[in-house]
């Protein structure tokens, strides 16, 4: 299956359909709070799709970035993931900051956790530090440091009442993105590969 | 009386065993001491003796393998006759023999090609040229430096010093910067690296960022932004407002910058593509410009040891001559009328001056662009002389950096103020003007540029877009962007007619008027 639009196409705000596929997997996250990042007192913000990449930028930001032709403009404000062949959306760990600050759910991982969820691991009970009241089951999360670091973002696999109860070699949640990737997946980051 | 004799005796001879530690120990010392004296005075007999090798045995070492404390002992003794060369010198040698003979040396030694020690000793006396080569073999302490978007210096250095880093402050020069001594954990792979942090990066590199001090809301440009250490030290002083383009003409560097500028939390930056010549084509009425060209690299020596011998003077003059087109369009894009701006910084980790002040001093001819301090508390001024060549005064408010006296990397920043918007006219192209003036001479624009023989050198493309420009009185591309203005101030007081007064005005307008009458008179000429 070949993606609908030419992968050289100049800068373009995302059609319904896609604005509806990235809304859906932003909410899984940050829920509601998604108004916040288009209503925002010190600016007007929008997303903008290149190369089956979304980005987020204010206006002035992306106006000035219309004056860069297609095939040299890389990248403008910030990534915040990208649509797949099959136009499904993907976050990335690009997005953190946003994610972070309007999180519904989130997991504190103890030090001895943090290590091992940054090379790619999923978290274990043993690695729980806090975790959001009313967690539900399956539903996005975002991971944090004990002393607030955003880390990264995954899923839950249960809800908090049940973490409670499991035995400490069990999976709470699973690894979908970390901040670890700025040095392992650096090339994924971007639309140009080197 | 023999009994107290030999009482006596028999008490000097009983030493305590204190007093026999003490005897031994001065005994130790005065040997020592001997043989410390005795060496200085064979080093000073050998450096006193000290003759230069003559032809027939340095074809002998040519054919044996190189002996390095030969050689080393060889370089000591010429610089110790080269500190005092009247009172030290072997008589009847000249001093270009024992400088001919400490090059070559030199080259061997730390291996570099012949040409680039022959550039470093035009550069420095002989001692300091053998420090700075001495520098390069080292590398500078590891720096990083803080975020500010994300964090302050004080809550990294615990949250560092916890993880088991010995750091220290860079200096009280920078307030972001931190010096790394040792480390039990890779300091470019902490969580508060991944974290956005702080950013590993030369202390020398914090320099040109400070110079350009952008604000909040400015239109800021970085035009080889790659791998982004400056780009997001910019963005973290403009406080993540205003626009700032990272522009690197290397495709393959871009995913560095762009992990690098989302990893530190930068949100208003664009990154493009583009060979620094062409933006001028995108943008225009910039505030602050940073411009941290591509060099020889002659002063990272000591992180890329492979210039050594792979760099030449031709390479250096290559990127002198793209360095001086990229300073120019970086002057181009700078708004001369900027609230706040109208600043370029030119910066490069270079220290010859055919890649520093002589780009600095070409651009001051070219376009109305004046230097100003760099506001940098320390470091060497730029020159203003050099063998032969002689630069503008205002050249000495450079400034210059080397590893052996500010232990940082090699590098050099020039902080340029434009005043107007334009192009420079120089005095070459001021004469064939009144020639072509007093002669009523307008030809064509083709053969123009072949048939003056004043102009020594091709000139770039504008200038001569400029010329063409100027005689069929067309508003070409660069004209849309620029006021053309041409000050012609010295020949101004020569020239006593009308004519000359119109086009020292220079509208556009009125160089129709001019180049149009004499555009009629030239039918007549050719």
């Amino acid at each position: 299956i070949f993606s609908a639009v030419a992968p050289n196409a100049a800068m373009r705000p995302l059609t319904e359909e896609e604005m509806t596929t990235f809304f859906e997997k932003l909410a899984k996250y940050i829920g509601r709070n998604i108004r916040h990042l288009l209503d925002r007192k010190d600016g007007n913000y929008c997303f903008r799709l290149q190369k089956d990449r979304v980005y987020y930028a204010s206006e002035t930001l992306v106006r000035k970035a219309q004056s860069v032709p297609k095939e040299n403009l890389a990248a403008f404000g910030t990534c915040f993931g990208k649509f797949t062949r099959t136009r499904k959306f993907r976050l990335e760990i690009t997005a953190l900051d946003y994610l972070a600050r309007y999180a519904l759910y989130k997991i504190w991982i103890r030090p001895a956790g943090v290590m091992s969820y940054l090379y790619g691991n999923n978290v274990l009970k043993a690695h729980l530090g806090r975790i959001t009241e009313n967690t539900p089951k399956h539903h996005g999360v975002v991971f944090f440091s004990m002393s607030d670091t955003p880390l990264g973002f995954g899923v839950s696999a249960y809800t908090t009442k049940e973490c409670r109860k499991l035995e400490s070699t069990a999976i709470i949640a699973f690894h979908q993105a970390d901040v670890g990737q700025y040095i392992r997946d650096e090339d994924a980051l971007s639309a140009y590969q080197s | 009386d023999d009994d107290d004799d030999d009482d006596d005796d028999d008490d000097e001879d009983e030493e305590l065993p204190i007093e026999r530690e003490a005897r031994e120990a001065e005994e130790e010392r005065k040997r020592v001491a001997i043989e410390a004296a005795a060496e200085r005075a064979s080093d000073a007999a050998r450096q006193a003796a000290f003759r230069l090798p003559s032809a027939k045995d340095i074809e002998q070492e040519k054919h044996r393998p190189p002996d390095m404390t030969l050689i080393q002992n060889r370089l000591q003794d010429v610089l110790f006759v080269l500190a005092d060369f009247n009172a030290r010198r072997e008589t009847g040698r000249r001093r270009s023999e024992y400088m001919a003979r400490l090059a070559d040396d030199m080259a061997n030694f730390f291996g570099y090609v012949p040409e680039l020690i022959e550039l470093f000793l035009e550069m420095f006396n002989p001692a300091e040229a053998m420090e700075f080569l001495e520098s390069n073999e080292a590398p500078r302490p590891v720096t990083i430096r803080t975020n500010t978007l994300r964090t302050k210096r004080r809550d990294l250095t615990q949250a560092l010093t916890k993880r088991g880093v010995h750091l220290d402050s860079v200096g009280t020069w920078s307030k972001v910067g931190l010096k790394i001594y040792e480390s039990q954990v890779p300091i470019g792979a902490t969580p508060e690296y991944l974290a956005g942090h702080y950013m590993l990066q030369s202390a020398s590199s914090f320099l040109p960022v400070m110079a350009l001090a952008p604000t909040e809301g400015e239109f800021v440009i970085d035009m080889c932004a790659a791998p982004g250490g400056k780009t997001t030290y910019l963005a973290a002083l403009m406080r993540n407002t205003g626009t700032l383009i990272a522009n690197d003409g290397n495709r393959k560097r871009l995913t560095s910058l762009i992990s690098n500028l989302h990893r530190m939390g930068v949100k208003n930056a664009i990154v493009c593509n583009e060979d620094g010549r062409k933006l001028p084509k995108r943008f225009n009425k910039v505030d602050k410009i940073l411009l941290d060209a591509p060099c020889s690299g002659m002063g990272v020596i000591a992180r890329d040891p492979s210039v050594k011998l792979q760099r030449s003077i031709k390479d250096i003059q290559r990127s002198a001559h793209l360095q001086k087109q990229l300073l120019l369009s970086a002057i181009d894009m700078v708004d001369a009328h900027s609230k706040t701006g109208g600043v370029v910084v030119y910066s490069t980790c270079s220290i010859t001056v055919f890649e520093n002040e002589e780009v600095v001093d070409y651009a001051l001819n070219k376009r109305y662009v004046k230097v100003v301090s760099t506001s940098l508390p320390f470091g060497r001024d730029g020159f203003i002389r050099y063998g032969s060549k002689r630069f503008h005064p205002s050249l000495k408010l450079t400034k210059r950096y080397y590893p052996h006296v500010h232990n940082m990397d090699g590098f050099y920043v020039a902080r340029l103020k434009k005043y107007a918007n334009g192009v420079k006219k120089t005095e070459v192209e001021e004469e064939e003007d009144d020639d072509e003036d007093d002669d009523d001479d307008d030809d064509d624009d083709d053969d123009d540029d072949g048939n003056d023989e004043k102009k020594a050198d091709v000139l770039p493309k504008e200038q001569q877009q400029n010329n063409n420009n100027k005689k069929k009185s067309k508003k070409g591309n660069s004209g849309s962007l620029k006021n053309k203005r041409t000050t012609k101030t010295k020949k101004k007081k020569q020239r006593g007619s009308g004519g000359e007064d119109e086009k020292g005005g220079a509208a556009n307008g009125k160089a129709n008027g001019h180049a149009a009458a004499a555009a009629a008179a030239a039918g007549d000429a050719t």
